[in-house]
C-alpha cells in the first residue's frame, strides 16, 4: 500500500473525503478535448473541403503538397511534399498539424488540464491517483515536454501565415483586395486568439525575461516580461478560447467549401 | 446566534484511527479551529491539534477540511452549508502523531538539503544593494509561512510514498527559485541540481500546490515553471547551450 494508505498515514480508507463536485472540471476537460481530438483527426485526414478562395483551413495551411487545390499553396513555400509516399495517399494537413499538435500537447495549461482528465496523475487536488508508479517528467516519453520551446518558435511561424491567410481573406473569390466577409471575421477572430495563447504563454514569458536576474539591467525586456506576465495569468483562458477560434475557422470553411453556406460578404 | 455544527474528526494514531461523530456549538463568525478547540474543550480533552497565531500566518493548523488542505483558523464554517457535516482529518501526505497532528519533519529535512544563499566574494554584507524590481520576485516567494499544504497536496509524494526521497516538493522549489533568481546568489549549480537531486522533473505541473496556497503565492506559475525552463535552457536546448559556451556566460545576466 503506497500513497494515502501508506502504513504511517492517518487510516482512512476514503481515496478522497472531498464533498465538492472535484469530478466535473476533469470531466469536462476531457469531454472537450476528446471531441476536438476526433474532429481534428477526422479533418486531418478528409483531405477536402478546406478551401474556398480566398478562405483556408487553418487545418492545412500552408497546403505544401502537390494534391493542394489549386490556388491554396502559397508561393512563398511552394509544395515541395508529394500527394503520395510508399504508393499511399497523405492528406497535406498530415504534413503540418504535428507543429500546432506539438506546441499544445507540450503547453503547460494543457499539460495540466490532460494529466489530470486523461491519465488521472491526479484527478483533481487531494484525490488520489490510480497509479502504482509515477516518474512524472523525468524519462521517455514525458521528458520530451521540455521540447516546448521549439513547439513555440514554430507555432509563431504558423501565426505568421495564419495572419497572412487572414489578410488574405480580405480578398472576393476573384481574388480582388478591399472585401470583407463573415470569413474574414472568422479568420481575424481565429489569428488574433492564437497570437494571444502563443504571447501568453510561460516559454515567450521566459524567453523575453524570465531568465534574467537583472531586471533592473535589462529594462526593455523587463517591460516585456512585465506585459507578457499580465497576460500568461489569462494563458488557460486563451488556449481554450485559440482552440476553438481554430476550429470555428476550420467548421466555416469546410461549410463553404462544401457548399452547405455562402461566405457573405459586407462588401 | 449559536446553532448546532455535526463535526466529523479523525482520532488516533499511526497503528490506528477513525472518524468520529460529535455535535458542536458554532457562533457566527467562527473559524474551524474554533469549533475544535470547543470540543476538545468541551467533549475531547485529549484531542490532539497544531495551532499557534490563528491569524493565518504561523502555518501550524494545517489539516484536511472536506478533504481538502487548508488551515483551520482561516476556514470559516460559514462557507459550508448549514446542514453539512464538516470533515477534519490530519494531512494525508505525511505520517500521523496523534489525531490532527502529523509529523512533518520531512520537510525540514528537505530544507537543509538546499544550499543557503551564496554571498558574492567581492561583496561586503554591508555593501549589497538592490533595485526594488530585482527583489520584487523573490518577495513573492518570501511570503510562505511553511503551512506546507502544498507539499501535503502534491500528488507526487501524497500519492507515492516511495517519492519523499528524490522529490523536495512546491515549497522547496519556490526556495530554489527565489535563490536562482536573486541578483546576488553567486551559486551557479542551483538549475541543474534542481532536476538533479530535488526532483524539479518530476512535477508534472498540475497546479494543485498553487490551489492550496494560503498566501495566494503563484507557486507553479512564478516559482516552478519558471525553474523548469531554466532548466530547460542548460539542459535540454542545444542552442541556448552553444550560445552560452561562444558568449562566455551562464545564460543568466
Amino acid at each position: 500500500m503506497s500513497g494515502v494508505f501508506s502504513p504511517t498515514r492517518a487510516k482512512i480508507k476514503e481515496r478522497t473525503l472531498r464533498t465538492d463536485k472535484w469530478w466535473l472540471q476533469p470531466a469536462i476537460t476531457f469531454g472537450v478535448l476528446f471531441s476536438f481530438v476526433i474532429y481534428a483527426t477526422f479533418r486531418a485526414f478528409e483531405n477536402k473541403y478546406y478551401f474556398s478562395e480566398p478562405l483556408i483551413s487553418p487545418f492545412y495551411s500552408p497546403c505544401l503538397s502537390t494534391s493542394c487545390e489549386p490556388g491554396s499553396a502559397l508561393s512563398f513555400f511552394g509544395q515541395p511534399f508529394n500527394n503520395k509516399y510508399f504508393g499511399i495517399g497523405i492528406s497535406p494537413a498530415l504534413f503540418i498539424l504535428i507543429f500546432p499538435l506539438g506546441f499544445r500537447m507540450t503547453c503547460y495549461y494543457y499539460r495540466k488540464a490532460y494529466y489530470r482528465a486523461f491519465w488521472l496523475s491526479p484527478p483533481a487536488c487531494a484525490v488520489a491517483e490510480p497509479h502504482t508508479k509515477y516518474t512524472g517528467e523525468t524519462r521517455a516519453p514525458l521528458i520530451l515536454q521540455n521540447s516546448h520551446r521549439w513547439f513555440f518558435y514554430a507555432g509563431l511561424i504558423f501565426n505568421v501565415i495564419l495572419t497572412w491567410d487572414a489578410i488574405l481573406a480580405f480578398r472576393n473569390p476573384e481574388k480582388e483586395w478591399g472585401h470583407m466577409s463573415v470569413g474574414t471575421l472568422v479568420f481575424l477572430f481565429s489569428t488574433t486568439m492564437l497570437w494571444l495563447y502563443s504571447l501568453s504563454c510561460h516559454t515567450c514569458r521566459h524567453t523575453l525575461g524570465g531568465r534574467l536576474k537583472h531586471f533592473s539591467k535589462h529594462p526593455v525586456r523587463y517591460k516585456a516580461w512585465t506585459i507578457v506576465s499580465v497576460l500568461n495569468h489569462k494563458h488557460p483562458t486563451f488556449a481554450w478560447i485559440s482552440l476553438f477560434g481554430v476550429a470555428g475557422a476550420d467548421i466555416y470553411v469546410r461549410a463553404v467549401a462544401s457548399g452547405a453556406i455562402s461566405n457573405f460578404y459586407f462588401f | 446566534m449559536a446553532r448546532k455544527l455535526n463535526l466529523r474528526i479523525w482520532r488516533g494514531d499511526s497503528t490506528n484511527g477513525a472518524l468520529q461523530d460529535v455535535q458542536v456549538d458554532v457562533n457566527e463568525g467562527e473559524v474551524v479551529l474554533d469549533v475544535i478547540h470547543r470540543v476538545q474543550a468541551t467533549q475531547m480533552g485529549d484531542l490532539a491539534v497544531r495551532w499557534n497565531c490563528k491569524a493565518g500566518k504561523c502555518g501550524s493548523c494545517s489539516m484536511e477540511i472536506n478533504g481538502k488542505p487548508r488551515l483551520a483558523c482561516m476556514t470559516q464554517v460559514a462557507s459550508y452549508g448549514e446542514d453539512e457535516t464538516i470533515t477534519v482529518t490530519p494531512l494525508r501526505a505525511f505520517p500521523v502523531i496523534k489525531d490532527l497532528v502529523t509529523d512533518v519533519s520531512f520537510n525540514y529535512k528537505k530544507a537543509m538539503e538546499i544550499p543557503a544563499y551564496a554571498h558574492p566574494a567581492d561583496v561586503a554584507p554591508g555593501d549589497a544593494r538592490m533595485e526594488q524590481i530585482d527583489v520584487e520576485r523573490s518577495q513573492e516567494f518570501r511570503k510562505c509561512i511553511e503551512c506546507f499544504l502544498c507539499q501535503d497536496t502534491c500528488h507526487v509524494i501524497r500519492d507515492h510514498e516511495e517519492n519523499k526521497k528524490s522529490f523536495a516538493g512546491p515549497r522547496f522549489f519556490i526556495r530554489i527559485a527565489e535563490l536562482d533568481m536573486h541578483p546576488l546568489d553567486t551559486l551557479k549549480n542551483r538549475k541543474r541540481t534542481a532536476q538533479e537531486e530535488h526532483g524539479l522533473g518530476m512535477c508534472n505541473i498540475t497546479k494543485c500546490c498553487t490551489e492550496v496556497c494560503p498566501e495566494h503565492i503563484r507557486i507553479t506559475d512564478n516559482a516552478i515553471i519558471p525553474m523548469k525552463e531554466r532548466v530547460v535552457d542548460i539542459k535540454y536546448d542545444p542552442a541556448r547551450w552553444l550560445g552560452s559556451k561562444i558568449r562566455k556566460r551562464d545564460g543568466i545576466v
